[in-house]
């Protein structure tokens, strides 16, 4: 008993930060269809910002985790602009192969910048302290991860089902080209998209770096796993994206806790076994 | 015909002037070759039959370990050894093939290369059979065809190396012009229309793959048995990746443009970067991006293409 | 009489009935058309027909044997064969490659390794033929993307012909084809062979009454009356149909 619900708590913080920094990804090829290789890179570059805003500047900890957001979001923007605007209608192997190289272009940056070794993320001292749950000691920050992670599905379900800019988004995403007819500028929508897109990955990536570390070769290291996210998901459904990760969350503890030698091989078993049987995913609308 | 002797001789000469030019590069030049034939395999599946793979290093690395091992365990016969790299490669393709053809486009793309995850998962596991991260070690192949012994300088192995490129490119280039290839270009223009003759795209498919998989082994076994090691990075996507943007730089469908893709960025690699992996990254990603932007379909396009701009009017790219 | 024989076929999405308890023959040599507003079922029909959809209800008989449980490939081997509404070819392989493909499938040479695909005699002797019946020969070496919408309207014609179907189905075969160049289409279906079963989905009416000798006419998913063309052009309901507005 006191198993599972380790295997749930664990699960959960693990799923909250997997949906954090994949949801943006699921939005965006559910929306722009584009198949984003470097998205991970987004988390990299909020890992990297943060260490530098927390170790090297020295800031507190709810600054230093603005700041990177905010950081990342100012360099999502005009990528955006400039590179993915122009590769939204390429076939998809144009996609990514355009996205690796970008992928590869920020490995490389990040590496110029902060070294090719571990960026650690220095976290307040409160975060660190313990609260006990009965059966277990979880700490601070676990909870605080799992609150901001209910937080921004709760945030974001307000944003879509309550804004005029949720509004335009679900119908770009139903359909681009009504949407367009209709007068939504379309383009401004895919810019702030992607933007949000890549400030909760950079969320995810820094409050996540106790469990996922953040170093040069992260978007690489971790692709599969956000790509599985989506995939799991369903392109382009928030709420896929958000019981995939979690249900991901739990999986990959599960195999931890139960078969630590076997893990990554059971759980990528049960990840292809599932899309064999379901290729579109838990609520895909948009073939894959 | 002419056309097959005509491409046949450029290929010889082309190896024999780069032996003559850089006797003393062997090593490098033999990695060119053996690069070359998992790029031709890559050619098979995504330039021919169109499937979007970024996980051809699983069958590579499947197939340079069961070389390897195969050398260690039962025979030191280097032909033999390709074979077990082939079959090994062939089988791994089928298996995960059965699922991933059934797949496409996004879920395709990650599958395979989730697949090469796993397998670099299970081989880092399997220590005491593959030597886990230090690599699989002890590897002395025989002589080849029982007459010429791996020297220290190389001169065997790229005669070798060089002699099974060639092999693989003209089975390809049979294949290419086949009805079983030109079924392949058909499932790559449309897959609905194939259904439409009476076509299983599905098994089309999982064949080209499965063959693709036995090439792409060859090139493992290749690897392992001329630097005598394999390493757990025979599974890294970066392989992959690396050997799908060599065939997009040279243009795919081709087979050539696979051979001037991988010559052009293997020497890009050699004088750019070799010591700094991360500014070799930086050239790669530009080099990407460029390809990606202004040269949709390769090398091989680009004389067409400057034909079509010096014209003026018509659209380069169709 | 034998060839194509549809009883009852029914086919419902969720609560949306598209096809309703349709009954309908087509035998050997045949040259029907199938009439109707936007909406009336007409594609869905073909669709049917050819194993692209599974029907609700109902059968279907070729040549007396039940093809209701084949899937689309199957029903191809038993030689029924539908051109496609949007023109779906190989338009990066020539006109030739295009129209080689389907005789090397029908003629199971199609998974051959190790032998030139244009080296058969037999077969290309046939591709040959085709491009000939098709006024395509000319035009044989070119990719098809190169080639005018007609004319590719045409190789789409020619390429399900490869298959030599027994029962030819041709949806919208006219469809974006400049009126300047529907001559070439009419001309292409009055040459198919004599004996085979077609039966044409069309808007164009003049295309229609060139072609058919026996019109259905479908109207929210069931069969309004069947009649010759002068049956059909005299019927009060089909005018009303055609006339009263919902022209389509």
């Amino acid at each position: 008993m006191t198993l599972l619900l380790n295997i749930a708590v664990d699960g959960v913080a693990y799923g909250m930060i997997l949906f954090m920094i994949a949801v943006g990804l699921s939005v965006t090829m559910g929306l722009m269809r584009v198949v984003n290789l470097a998205h991970g890179g987004f988390a990299l570059i909020g890992g990297t910002l943060a260490h530098w805003l927390g170790t090297e500047v020295g800031l507190p900890f709810a600054l230093v985790l603005l700041g990177a957001v905010a950081g990342t979001i100012v360099i999502a923007m005009p990528l955006e602009r400039l590179v993915y605007r122009r590769i939204y209608g390429f076939g998809e192997l144009q996609q990514v192969l355009a996205t690796i190289g970008l992928t590869f272009l920020m490995i490389a940056s990040v590496n110029l910048w902060q070294g090719s070794s571990l960026l650690s993320i220095t976290l307040p001292e409160g975060l660190n302290r313990s609260v006990d749950l009965g059966f277990r000691q979880l700490t601070a920050h676990r909870a605080l991860v799992i609150g901001v992670g209910a937080l921004v599905i709760l945030g974001l379900w307000l944003l879509l089902d309550r804004t005029r800019f949720g509004i335009r988004l679900r119908a770009a995403v139903d359909n681009r080209d009504t949407a367009s007819a209709l007068g939504i500028d379309t383009g401004r929508i895919y810019m702030l998209t992607f933007a949000l897109g890549a400030g909760l990955a950079a969320l995810g990536g820094i409050l996540g770096a106790e469990l996922l570390p953040i170093d040069a070769y992260y978007p690489l290291r971790y692709m599969v796993l956000f790509l599985i996210v989506v995939a799991i998901g369903g392109l382009g459904s928030i709420l896929g994206s958000f019981v995939a990760a979690l249900a991901i969350g739990m999986i990959e503890t599960a195999s931890r806790y139960l078969v630590p030698d076997m893990a990554t091989i059971t759980f990528f078993a049960i990840v292809i076994l599932f899309l064999a049987l379901r290729p579109r995913g838990l609520m895909g609308r948009v073939g894959a | 015909m002419t056309g097959r002797l005509l491409s046949i001789f450029l290929i010889l000469a082309a190896g024999a002037a780069a032996y003559l030019l850089f006797p003393y590069n062997l090593a490098f030049l033999t990695r060119i070759l053996i690069m070359i034939v998992l790029v031709l395999s890559l050619d098979l599946i995504l330039g021919l039959a169109g499937i979007a793979t970024l996980g051809q290093a699983a069958m590579y690395g499947a197939g340079a370990y069961a070389a390897g091992l195969f050398a260690i365990h039962v025979w030191a016969d280097p032909v033999a050894g390709l074979l077990a790299g082939a079959v090994a490669g062939a089988l791994l393709a089928a298996v995960s093939g059965a699922v991933l053809m059934r797949t496409q486009g996004l879920t395709l793309i990650m599958l395979t290369i989730a697949v090469a995850q796993i397998c670099a998962e299970i081989a880092n596991r399997a220590r005491g059979v593959t030597g886990g991260a230090d690599g699989l070690r002890g590897i002395r192949p025989g002589k080849v065809l029982g007459l010429w012994e791996f020297d220290f300088i190389g001169i065997t192995g790229y005669w070798y190396a060089f002699a099974v490129m060639l092999l693989v490119f003209l089975a390809l280039a049979i294949i290419a012009r086949s009805p079983f290839g030109l079924s392949l270009r058909g499932i790559h223009e449309s897959p609905e229309r194939m259904v439409a003759i009476g076509v299983s795209v599905y098994r089309r498919r999982l064949a080209a793959y499965t063959m693709g998989g036995a090439i792409a082994g060859i090139a493992g076994a290749l690897s392992a048995q001329i630097t005598q090691l394999v390493s757990l990075e025979s599974f890294s996507f970066t392989l992959s990746a690396e050997a799908l943007i060599m065939l997009i730089l040279g243009g795919t469908g081709r087979l050539y443009g696979a051979i001037l893709g991988t010559v052009i960025f293997m020497a890009v690699h050699h004088v750019a970067a070799a010591n700094d992996p991360f500014n070799w990254l930086f050239v790669i990603g530009a080099l990407v991006l460029v390809v990606v932007f202004f040269l949709p379909r390769g090398l091989v396009a680009l004389p067409v293409s400057l034909k079509r701009l010096a014209k003026g009017g018509r659209h380069a790219g169709t | 009489m034998q060839g194509l024989e549809v009883r009852g076929l029914s086919k419902r999405f969720g609560g949306l009935v598209v096809s309703e308890d349709i009954d309908f023959d087509l035998p050997p040599g045949a040259r029907k058309a199938l009439i109707g507003p936007n909406g009336a079922g007409k594609s869905t029909f073909a669709n049917l027909v050819t194993g692209i959809l599974a029907p609700t209800g109902g059968s279907i008989r070729f040549d007396g044997q039940d093809i209701a449980a084949l899937d689309e490939a199957e029903r191809v081997k038993h030689g029924i064969a539908k051109t496609f509404q949007i023109t779906t070819l190989f338009s990066g392989l020539t006109v030739r490659e295009n129209l080689r493909l389907p005789v090397l499938e029908r003629q199971g040479q199609g998974g051959r390794l190790f032998r030139r695909a244009d080296s058969d005699p037999k077969i290309e002797a046939e591709v040959e033929a085709l491009l000939a019946q098709f006024d395509l020969l000319a035009l044989a070496d070119r990719p098809v993307v190169d080639l005018a919408y007609g004319q590719q309207r045409l190789v789409e014609m020619a390429l399900t012909l490869a298959l030599k179907p027994r029962v030819l189905i041709l949806d919208e075969p006219a469809a974006g084809v400049p009126s300047s160049e529907t001559h070439l289409i009419i001309e292409a279906i009055e040459r198919l062979p004599e004996d085979l079963a077609v039966l044409v989905i069309e808007h164009d009416m003049d295309l229609v009454f060139r072609v058919a000798r026996s019109i259905v006419v479908l109207v929210q998913g069931r069969i309004l009356t069947e009649g010759t063309p002068e049956e059909i052009a005299r019927n009060a309901q089909v005018r009303e149909l055609y006339l009263g507005g919902a022209h389509g």
